[in-house]
């Protein structure tokens, strides 16, 4: 059963293949498992990586979204998570660093059939590609973005990245590396995303579920995925993977529930100056200065209080959906733009080349 | 000007006039208007050039305006103009200078004179001249009154005084009116050159349609300065150029982009195929973009994107999709294209890449034209990456250049590179309407079935499987069930796709996709050779190779010569990668050839390394077109100091 509304179908040649390549099927597969969406191509992530498990997550969980493998396209950049779509039997490419959001971009916006999904990483999206995601974001295109963030550099072996702590000795910053890191989740509110997630790789269940909220949401979809890299930068989320840190550190998100948190609900989230958040201890507060969390709302500025409360060493993380806003999709408007044309002056081709002044030589 | 059987008759226009006006054929002129950015040179050029069109004259225009949208008022660097040649015959550049200069200003003046010959007809706005006018260009003196000017036909009219007193009574403030000077000035022309005038009136009805007021005002100037040329004993003489014989057909006046973009709309319609464009706003490709978006009822759709990067890499989102995927920029924008259009050669996905080459390096001159981008069209990516270079070769040809470009990304699956200029684009000329059921049949086969076997039987899907003909790889898109395959930057292997670090089969890709891109020349005709038997009766034994834009000059240059008694031989090159099958071969035959360009001799060291021919480059790089008359005169000499001693050649007859 379909949980995901597509957009408009093609037409032309591209509906006619689309067409012949049911003749014998009949219809759509839309009913699949797992295995379903393996391909044959060996896994080549090193042992023990976090993409594997997100890997498992993303294809356990697809098919319930009842939309068959032939609509599904995933774009990938450069980088460890970039390999992902040759391991998932549906369409996809595996593209140039930082460019898979722009990529995407042109193929959901001519085709507002297909269900498209990025792939990147830290570097890919919020390094080179930076320009691509928050223009993409901004536009609303109807892209799921998952961003898997190591915190460092794993194909190139181990540099610093765009998230990685400041003072974080790597083997391009042997004395400690100098720049602030990026939040992605702030980054992605400041250019106005509809959608913004977050999830933990090992975390199959909360992953599955922010995973899902961004399937059905019509427009781009963010999600942070904290994802282990054991070999450049291993344990970097251990604070929020260890039950009793983790418990202590994370914020769950849950829309319509006071943001409690710690052992006991020790923990809460009240209003702060300037229109902040911040966290209080639970029996110090009324429980109507307790923050309930609303995902939904239009502006911004709470999702991003929200965002603001995790320091760079993950202390009072929140996990789950920061926004979830309706507005107009970018493909879905250019589609009406097209569509409106059409009604308005159908295509001649003739008419157009002749249009204008023109004057006729006689024999 | 040149005057073919003076045939002064007594006008019979306006009755009531008191003078006497006589009529002189003339078989061409070339036209410059020269004034502010402000002033509306380019407007009042392409109304004169549209009236023209519309009258039947052949023409060619060059418009040259500079990068800043307005240069302090009156400075040399502000200064913008159109030139415009049209003739009872057929032409094919916008004229080495003019015969008529009209300057708006003293900056105008300054910047143009030295264009203008000896004896040309000068017409400057009296009004302009102004002590702060002079200054600001160094005038010591006022030219119009120190007698320097009196090697010219000068006729110094008060423009924008004329001008306030047509519109005297319009309810325009003085700043308002004074705009409409550039109108008055195109009717004293209209009168002058007997032009069409109810084309302007109706488009200026429309273009002010939300200002009927302006409208009215500029209509009024324009038939002011018209009545004015009638009666005033300043102008004596009006021209008479009659309509060119064209072939039978219907025409419009149409510059490079535009026609380029019609080209694109076309390409998409005859392959049946959404168009998407993906562009950022580059001088001068960006009205591409502008028409391109004007045509949404074609299904085309375009896509301002944040960067050139993004251009191109959604317009090989889209093409993946199935759509004809378009970028449309200019040489810088090339330059951060090519790790995408890397990728496009790897991924064999159809592409058309547009550069409206400017002068460079780096942002280098944004509204002049040059074409140094060739060697970077054929090589300016990471490792071994064949693109497919074709260019046009005037303005109208850029609609036939656009399907070309489109027929080659579609049928070979490789992105191809079209290489229009700066003169082209805002370049025009007249323009035969093909038909539409004349345009090629550009329909593609999009993969929807197995196309090989695994070992253990099943059918499977390889997107690497060749065509054996044209070794394009099948094209299946998204929502083709049972297709579903991946492809990426990293090396595939050969059939399967799949990531590939074998030694041997990289080579054997390199080589595979080398082999597409040359196999195109099977594709396209011999080399364009125009080579007319001279009075003896010979060929010639020299030849002039061309590529783009340089076209109209070299042809202009090539009749010259023709004309003086010569023999010459003209090649021309439409594509550029690969090159027709027969050019070493042609160009063998000449015992000199010659390669005028507006680079440092990019082509000629393509042929030189190539086919091993002494190919002798000729190179100007000013950002302007040649001019026929030097082209012809360097033709000349080297036809003059030629011996009819063979060009020196590989003995075992070239690289190929």
């Amino acid at each position: 059963m379909t949980t995901v509304e597509l957009g408009m179908p093609a037409e032309g040649p591209i509906a006619d293949a689309i067409a012949r390549s049911l003749e014998s099927q009949g219809e759509k597969q839309t009913t699949l498992k797992a295995k379903d969406l393996k391909t044959d191509q060996e896994v080549r992530w090193c042992p023990g990586c976090g993409d594997y498990v997100i890997l498992n997550a993303v294809q356990s969980f697809l098919p319930s979204l009842g939309i068959a493998r032939e609509d599904m396209v995933i774009v990938s950049g450069i980088g460890c998570s970039s390999r992902f779509p040759y391991y998932m039997n549906t369409y996809g490419m595996h593209s140039i660093h930082g460019r898979a959001p722009a990529i995407a971009t042109g193929l959901a916006a001519s085709r507002p059939d297909l269900s498209v999904w990025v792939v990147t990483g830290d570097g890919d999206a919020l390094s080179i590609g930076g320009n691509h995601l928050i223009h993409t974001l901004r536009r609303n295109v109807n892209l799921k973005i998952l961003l898997f963030n190591n915190r460092i550099y794993g194909l190139t072996k181990g540099q610093y990245s765009p998230t990685s702590e400041v003072g974080k000795v790597t083997k391009s910053t042997p004395m400690g590396s100098l720049d602030h890191p990026f939040n992605p989740v702030s980054l992605a509110l400041g250019a106005d995303a509809t959608f913004v997630g977050r999830a933990m790789d090992s975390d199959r269940k909360g992953l599955t579920a922010v995973l899902r909220q961004a399937a059905e949401h019509q427009g781009t979809a963010l999600v942070e995925i904290y994802q282990n890299c054991n070999i450049f930068n291993d344990g970097a989320f251990d604070l929020l993977k260890d039950p009793t840190t983790g418990v202590q550190w994370s914020i769950p998100l849950e829309h319509g529930k006071p943001l409690v948190f710690g052992a006991d609900g020790g923990s809460c989230v009240v209003r702060g100056e300037f229109g902040g958040l911040r966290i209080a201890e639970t029996s110090q507060v009324d429980s109507s200065e307790i923050v309930v969390h609303d995902a939904t709302r239009e502006d911004p500025s709470y999702a991003f209080a929200l965002s603001r409360l995790s320091s760079q060493d993950l202390r009072y993380t929140p996990m789950g959906v920061f926004r979830s806003v309706p507005k107009p999709t970018y493909d879905r408007m250019m589609a009406d733009q097209v569509e409106e044309a059409r009604t308005s002056s159908p295509a001649d081709l003739d008419a157009l080349l002749t249009g204008g002044d023109t004057w006729t030589v006689s024999a | 000007m040149t005057t073919t059987d003076p045939s002064v008759v007594a006008s019979t226009a306006g009755g009531s006039t008191p003078f006497v006006k006589s009529v002189v054929e003339l078989d061409r002129v070339v036209i410059r208007l020269a004034g502010d950015s402000g002033d509306g040179m380019q407007l009042t050029g392409n109304r004169f050039t549209s009236e023209t069109a519309s009258f039947g004259n052949d023409l060619s225009t060059l418009p040259n305006f500079p990068a800043e949208i307005r240069a302090p008022t009156g400075t040399l660097p502000g200064v913008s103009s159109f030139q415009l040649h049209f003739a009872d015959h057929d032409i094919m550049t916008p004229g080495d200078a003019p015969d008529v200069l009209v300057a708006m200003n003293p900056a105008a003046l300054k910047a143009n004179l030295s264009d203008l010959p000896g004896g040309g007809l000068l017409i400057v706005d009296a009004d302009e001249f102004t002590p702060r006018n002079l200054a600001k260009v160094a005038y010591a003196t006022n030219p119009l009154e120190d007698g320097s000017l009196d090697g010219w036909q000068l006729v110094s009219v008060p423009l924008t005084t004329m001008t306030l007193e047509a519109l005297a009574d319009s309810g325009l403030g003085k700043k308002e009116a004074e705009r409409s000077k550039n109108m008055f000035t195109l009717g004293l022309l209209s009168w002058m050159y007997h032009r069409p005038t109810e084309g302007t009136v109706r488009f200026l009805e429309r273009q002010f349609r939300r200002k009927p007021e302006i409208a009215a005002a500029n209509i009024a100037a324009f038939r002011a300065g018209y009545n004015y040329g009638e009666t005033t004993e300043a102008f004596a003489v009006s021209y008479e150029i009659k309509p060119a014989p064209m072939a039978p057909g219907r025409y419009r006046n149409i510059s490079g982009n535009q026609a380029l973009a019609l080209g694109i709309v076309a390409a998409g319609q005859r392959s049946g195929l959404p168009v998407f464009l993906g562009a950022y706003p580059i001088t001068p490709a960006s009205d591409i973009l502008h028409e391109l978006s004007r045509h949404k009822s074609f299904g085309v759709r375009t896509f301002q994107a944040e960067d050139e990067i993004a251009g191109i890499a959604s317009a090989i989102g889209a093409s993946f999709g199935g759509a004809l995927g378009v970028t449309t920029t200019s040489g810088p924008g090339v330059s951060l294209k090519s790790e995408a259009l890397g990728l496009a050669v790897m991924t064999e996905l159809p592409l058309v890449v547009v550069d409206v080459q400017r002068g460079g390096p780096s942002t280098g001159l944004p509204t002049k034209t040059e074409q140094s981008d060739l060697l970077q069209a054929m090589f300016g990516r990471n490792g071994e990456a064949p693109v497919p270079v074709i260019a046009p070769r005037s303005p109208a040809d850029c609609f036939d250049a656009a399907i070309e470009a489109a027929r080659i990304a579609l049928t070979y699956r490789t992105p191809v590179m079209l290489l229009s200029d700066g003169y082209l684009a805002n370049g025009a000329e007249p323009w035969q309407i093909p038909g539409v059921d004349e345009l090629p049949d550009l329909r593609v086969e999009f993969a929807t079935e197995p196309n090989a076997t695994t070992p253990d039987g099943t059918p499977e899907f390889q997107p690497y499987l060749r065509d054996p003909e044209t070794l394009a790889r099948p094209w299946a898109i998204p929502g083709t069930s049972g297709m579903q395959h991946r492809i990426g930057g990293l090396e595939k292997a050969d059939k399967t796709g799949n990531i590939s670090y074998d030694p041997a089969n990289h080579d054997l890709m390199t080589r595979l996709r080398q082999a597409k891109v040359d196999g195109i020349a099977a594709s396209i005709g011999p080399t364009d050779v125009d080579d007319p038997a001279g009075p003896d009766g010979e060929t010639a034994s020299v030849a002039v190779i061309g590529w783009g834009s340089t076209y109209g000059p070299i042809g202009a240059a090539c009749r010259r010569i023709r004309r003086s008694g010569r023999s010459v031989a003209q090649i021309h090159l439409r594509h550029l990668n690969p090159f027709p099958a027969d050019l070493g071969e042609v160009l063998r035959r000449y015992d000199r050839v010659i390669c005028p360009e507006m680079n440092l001799g990019q082509l000629s060291m393509l042929l030189r390394a190539k086919y091993l021919v002494d190919v002798e480059s000729h190179t100007q790089v000013r950002g302007l077109p040649f001019r026929a008359a030097e082209l012809a005169a360097v033709v000349q000499d080297v036809i003059d100091s030629t011996s009819g001693a063979p060009l020196a050649a590989d003995p075992a007859g070239g690289a190929e």
